[in-house]
């Protein structure tokens, strides 16, 4: 039962570092749940390419999210129905943990299984242990339990399988392993006094032994009732055994969680200060023998700090309620071209509502437009948008002097952070193509959420 | 329809200079004096100018008058907007081509011109060189895209399929655009030159060429009303 368990109640890779990279992977959502709107179980348009097992959403082995995003199901509802095909007979299960040996991983070529072939010894363990198990089920079901034999095949391909990706999966599998199970091994050595361990594993056998055999041969008199009682009784010996463990896992969840929710906000407010206090400073330093634009850009500053800090209005961060993309475009265009004095061309085709994730694209453009404004030296910088059901692309483009990406220093915030990781953040993707004396065109897209299409009236 | 292809308009104003044995006549047509005055001035020796108009009426005596190779049309005029100088023309003189040149922002406007017959769209915001080159163009018989009706192009022929499904199409072909097409319109979109996107799309500048004349033929010639309704009901979203 446990290997299916653990598949509904973690997410994400393990690790004490929250800012790290996991943060700007782009394939990440840091959500369980889709959003709500009126087809709640899909989540977005189903991907194309091979099936991958999910590395950024998973909470065991990845498959449910990566199924998920293979067919548009919200990840959750996949989950749920592994957790009910085992409780109909472990098949859940054992389909998961097949999956996981399967399947490959997000950006690997070959799968658990290729590897867990060359290893002789497991493969010796795994039929060792497959013969042992088959050999209790065998003298179970002679005994008179008819129902084990319902259970053993599942059980003996879950075990087998997990002993195998337990020796043969890559360094990061193996510590989501250990963390699944850590817990449940700590029951037996630290949860708590050893008397109130024993009385529950006590209660838990008996409720559990009682339950199954009132469930199995409960077909004589006041059947359902029997039934109905041994199935309480399952799942009070289950909840006395696990509770403790799950309610531990639940926990680390939502800490680390609420940690990397503080990463992301940190990140944000890294990007907004250098996208309006940083620049703006650099702005004055540049302008610094007209005394008169100075003042202006320092008021205009300090304006912005003030929304930001004492109304919650994020500086550039077009918060209008029913903005529209293109609007918000126009926007970039009007305050780019009154405070840097060079013209941008915007063109728009299609259009549609913002919402955070696009929020995040014209934040994105508006510092990919001002960075053309001020280092290529162009005379003049075309944004042009297209929206599309799938996404939104956005290029801006200049024929300044453009530069080498490999000359540009790692501590050059701007690039990297404010529009690579902050399109990464949202599950988009920036490239950038240049080259000193061609000019340089930043090109930036973000897919839309199945339920928000179509945009057009 | 599509203009002489092999007129030899080479791509920079520069050899066209040389290149050309008469500088384009040109006629500008225009309410505000100042902004005749500064196109005339930007223009310079690149191009005769002819005449000047402000309204509708005068433009259209004047056009019938001194024949120009090209009028740099305003879409916006007092007496009735560009639309009417182009539909009032067109038949009586063929050999008159018409750029649209504009402010506005407006699509319908746009498209109504283009729609009209004229054989291109550039923004008041073009530099003085890019606009010689276009009047060249336009001479030759090109099509000239800014970025901005490329977007309206696009934007125009992706809201087709979603209009009345009531309205069977006469000829799909001139209904749709092709793949390439829809390409090369990204990429003016995106202010690319006819030459970068040749180079982008591995395909020569002539090709280029005929594929924006071949949108401008299917802009102007697609009977599907929804064309003209798809700009009006635009500004309404």
């Amino acid at each position: 039962m446990g290997s299916a368990r653990t598949g509904s109640s973690r997410t994400g890779p393990p690790g004490p570092d929250p800012l790290g990279t996991e943060l700007l992977d782009p394939g990440r959502r840091g959500r369980w749940f889709g959003r709500p709107g009126s087809r709640p179980w899909m989540r977005r348009p189903p991907g194309s390419g091979p099936l991958r097992r999910s590395r950024e959403d998973r909470l065991a082995g990845g498959v449910a999210a990566g199924l998920a995003a293979r067919t548009g199901l919200d990840p959750t509802v996949v989950r749920t129905g592994f957790v009910v095909a085992t409780v109909f007979g472990l098949i859940g299960a054992a389909l998961y943990v097949l999956a996981w040996l399967l399947i490959p991983a997000e950006g690997a070529d070959t799968n658990i299984a290729a590897r867990a072939l060359t290893d002789r010894r497991g493969i010796a363990l795994v039929a060792g242990l497959a013969s042992l198990l088959v050999v209790v089920l065998v003298i179970a079901s002679a005994l008179r339990a008819s129902w084990v034999g319902s259970l053993a095949w599942p059980l003996v391909i879950s075990v087998a399988g997990l002993t195998l990706i337990w020796r043969n999966a890559p360094p990061d599998e193996q510590a989501v392993l250990q963390r699944l199970a850590d817990p449940l091994l700590g029951l037996a050595h630290r949860g708590g006094s050893r008397r109130r361990l024993v009385a529950r594993v006590a209660i838990a056998a008996v409720a559990l032994t009682l339950g199954l055999d009132w469930l199995v041969t409960g077909h004589q008199v006041a059947g359902a009732l029997r039934e109905i009682a041994g199935v309480i009784l399952v799942v009070a010996a289950i909840a006395i055994l696990l509770g403790p463990w799950w309610v531990r896992i639940a926990r680390d969840l939502m800490i680390e969680r609420q940690a990397r929710i503080r990463a992301e906000e940190r990140a944000d407010m890294a990007a907004r200060v250098h996208d309006s206090v940083l620049q703006t400073l650099a702005l004055i330093q540049r302008r610094a023998e007209h005394p008169q634009q100075v003042i202006q850009l320092a008021r205009a500053q300090e304006r912005e700090l003030r929304a930001w800090l004492f109304d919650g209005q994020a500086p550039g961060s077009l918060d209008g309620q029913d903005m529209t993309l293109a609007a918000g475009i126009r926007l970039i265009q009007q305050d780019v071209e009154a405070q840097h004095e060079v013209p941008v061309e915007a063109v728009t085709v299609g259009d549609c509502e913002l919402d955070d994730d696009l929020r995040a694209l014209l934040a994105a453009a508006r510092e990919a437009t001002v960075n053309a404004v001020k280092w290529s030296g162009a005379p003049a910088v075309s944004i042009f948008a297209e929206v599309e059901p799938a996404g939104v692309t956005l290029f801006v483009r200049d024929r300044g002097r453009g530069f080498d990406p490999a000359a540009v220093p790692a501590d050059r915030k701007g690039l990297a952070e404010s529009i690579h990781a902050r399109m990464a953040r949202r599950g988009g993707t920036a490239a950038v193509r240049t080259a000193p004396g061609e000019g340089t065109e930043v090109s930036l897209t973000m897919p839309r959420a199945a339920e928000r299409q179509p945009g057009r009236p | 329809m599509t203009g002489p292809a092999g007129s030899g308009v080479p791509s920079r104003p520069g050899q066209a200079a040389r290149g050309q044995a008469r500088r384009p006549r040109v006629v500008i047509v225009d309410d505000h004096g100042l902004f005749r005055s500064g196109v005339r001035s930007e223009l310079g020796d690149e191009v005769e100018v002819v005449g000047e108009a402000d309204d509708v009426e005068p433009a259209i005596a004047l056009v019938s008058a001194c024949l120009p190779d090209v009028v740099l049309l305003d879409v916006h005029l007092p007496g009735g907007g560009g639309q009417a100088v182009v539909t009032a023309l067109r038949a009586s003189h063929p050999q008159v081509r018409f750029l649209a040149l504009s402010a506005s922002d407006a699509p319908e406007d746009v498209i109504a011109v283009i729609r009209a017959g004229a054989r291109g769209y550039v923004t008041k915001t073009i530099s003085g060189p890019d606009l010689v080159d276009a009047v060249r163009r336009v001479a030759g018989g090109d099509t000239v895209f800014s970025p901005r009706l490329a977007g309206f192009v696009l934007d125009a022929f992706a809201a087709l399929p979603a209009d009345g499904p009531g309205v069977p199409s006469l000829d799909p072909e001139l209904d749709q655009l092709s793949p390439r097409e829809r390409e090369v319109l990204r990429l003016i979109a995106r202010g690319y030159t006819y030459k970068e996107i040749a180079r982008e799309l591995f395909i020569s500048v002539k090709t280029v060429e005929s594929h924006v004349s071949s949108v401008l033929r299917k802009l102007q010639l697609s009977t599907r009303h929804q064309l003209t309704r798809w700009a009006t009901e635009r500004r309404l979203a």
